[in-house]
């Protein structure tokens, strides 16, 4: 199989409302294994997000490459399913139809489509809420509707945008072991995007360490040698967990207060 | 807040008492005169009784049903035209672009002064009346349609994008249901700004409707007429925003605050 996401020396740029290009990433180097779960980590305002909106073809980076599947990404990602950070839920449609809609685009009969709906909401646990509308449901439970809208286009590669960032801690720790549990049926290469170095562990096989922006680099890759499946309370409090947290943090730490600096200065200003 | 029985006590009292202190200073001499005169002022009696006279004649259908037609005709063409341009618009920033000022322009426009010249394009049948209506409904709906695709939120619209939606599909499954919902939002003061263009387009030419009614009526000093007319006129509105208010309910279930209000 070949990989799945591969960007190759990818630098995104864009050109500011004065006309002054902002270098948001800058030669970044990234591959996601078929069935690898990669988590990439840094300060807030790094890049994470631009990086990812890259691999789903979003944005254009301004040189480098982004290969699918060995295959040059033109336009968007059609391999790719999104999960947004933000409420991306149609409000006008129904849980039922919000999942259902993943599939009626493709040109499947509507009633195929709610019977599946139907199945893939219970598998999120929401089997009960089918009828109503995204204000009706919590945070976590949109979150859910989300998860499933997109699964159940059976995307090849997961794209996730600090996807739980909103929650609290408590809905972030059972999404977590959520979406392990359905990640394990079918081992989907994922790109997941967070400011949290432990969700990161705790989740991925593989964690990237970006720098602080503008310029964003990748500046560290570890392996996470835990074993599976996880669970993603329990595993924070194993000796390994500690050990990689510590080492990956000290690479971290300093990147945090770089780009805490950074977002302090004055516009314009270049530390 | 008060419970329902007592606020409708309340209001209750509202109206006993207005109408009693408007037949008191209409018909009861303080200190030697009446200081209401009724010929200006006539008195709920007299009111009341020329409603009562109108429905059991049943002379007050058929102005009823002309004002209810043309203000009917008004939010259906208004509403249409300003769904279509306003998708349009919003679509094709460069013809909205080209078209900014004149917009504009002709919104500004007090639209009272155009009735003449609808009377004189259209005669004083229904159609000028009609037109009035329309131009004051497709503004409001308009500029609602136009904003709700303009402010459809990114993160839906890429989300719409990343779920493999083509530009026919986001037309259907996120610009329309948003345009929409931002029209019915506004969709009382349309029906408001219907039956206003109806009424007053009546009042200043016509041969029927309740903008009719009440000017005949002012044209022979008949005040109790006028109050009469402006009643009716009053509780058709009340009517036909109730009826808007059901079907708002119906149809924007999935808005957070039930039945929101632009416009």
């Amino acid at each position: 199989m070949p990989t799945a996401v591969a960007l190759d020396d990818a630098t995104v740029a864009f050109r500011l409302a004065d006309n002054r290009v902002y270098t948001a990433v800058e030669q970044a180097s990234l591959s996601v294994e078929h069935g690898e779960f990669v988590a990439i980590v840094g300060p807030t305002g790094c890049g994470k997000s631009t990086l990812l909106n890259v691999a789903a073809g979003l944005l254009k980076p301004a040189s480098g490459t982004v290969r699918i599947f060995d295959q040059p990404l033109s336009g968007l990602n059609r391999d790719a399913g999104y999960l947004f950070q933000a409420d991306a839920l149609f409000p006008w449609k129904t849980a039922l139809d919000n999942v259902a809609i993943g599939l009626e685009i493709k040109g499947a009969p509507r009633a195929v489509a709610l019977d599946r709906a139907q199945g893939w909401l219970t598998s999120v646990g929401l089997g009960a809420f089918a009828g109503r509308y995204p204000h009706m449901l919590s945070g976590g439970q949109r979150k859910r509707v989300g998860l499933a809208q997109v699964l159940i286009r059976d995307p090849k590669i997961l794209l996730m945008d600090e996807p739980f960032g909103p929650l609290d801690a408590q809905t972030r720790q059972i999404m977590g072991n959520l979406l392990l549990e359905l990640w394990n049926a079918d081992r989907k290469a994922v790109l997941f995007v967070t400011h949290d170095l432990e969700e990161a562990i705790a989740l991925a096989d593989r964690v990237v360490i970006m720098s602080a922006g503008p310029g964003a680099r990748i500046i560290g890759d570890w392996r996470v040698p835990l074993p599976r499946p996880r669970d993603i309370s329990e595993i924070r409090m194993e000796k390994e967990f500690h050990a990689l947290h510590r080492e990956i943090w000290s690479v971290l730490k300093d990147e945090v207060m770089k780009g805490y600096a950074q977002s302090t200065l004055a516009p314009g200003e270049v530390a | 807040m008060m419970s329902r029985p007592v606020l409708l006590l309340c209001r209750l009292m509202v109206a006993v008492v207005s109408l009693a202190l408007w037949h008191f200073l209409t018909t009861v001499p303080v200190f030697g005169r009446i200081l209401l005169p009724p010929f200006f002022f006539s008195n709920p009696v007299d009111v009341a009784s020329q409603i009562v006279d109108w429905f059991v004649r049943g002379t007050i259908w058929k102005h009823l049903l002309i004002t209810l037609w043309e203000s009917v005709l008004a939010f259906t063409i208004g509403s249409v035209a300003g769904v279509v341009v306003g998708f349009w618009f919003a679509r094709q920033p460069r013809v909205a672009a080209v078209f900014d000022p004149y917009v504009k322009m002709a919104n500004a426009l007090p639209r009272v002064v155009l009735a003449p010249i609808f009377t004189l394009w259209l005669g004083l049948g229904i159609w000028s009346k009609v037109a009035l209506g329309v131009t004051l409904v497709f503004f409001i709906v308009f500029f609602n349609v136009y904003q709700g695709v303009k402010e459809v939120s990114p993160t839906v619209l890429a989300n719409g994008r990343m779920l493999g939606m083509s530009e026919r599909q986001l037309t259907r499954h996120v610009y329309w249901p948003s345009a929409l919902s931002w029209m019915f939002s506004s969709l009382h003061t349309a029906v408001g700004f219907a039956v206003v263009g109806a009424v007053v387009g009546e009042y200043l030419g016509s041969a029927a409707g309740l903008g009719y009614l009440i000017q005949q009526a002012e044209g022979v000093f008949d005040v109790a007429a006028v109050f009469a007319g402006m009643f009716v006129l009053s509780a058709f509105v009340i009517l036909i925003d109730l009826l808007v208010t059901f079907v708002e309910r119906r149809l924007l279930v999935w808005r957070p605050d039930g039945a929101g209000g632009h416009g």
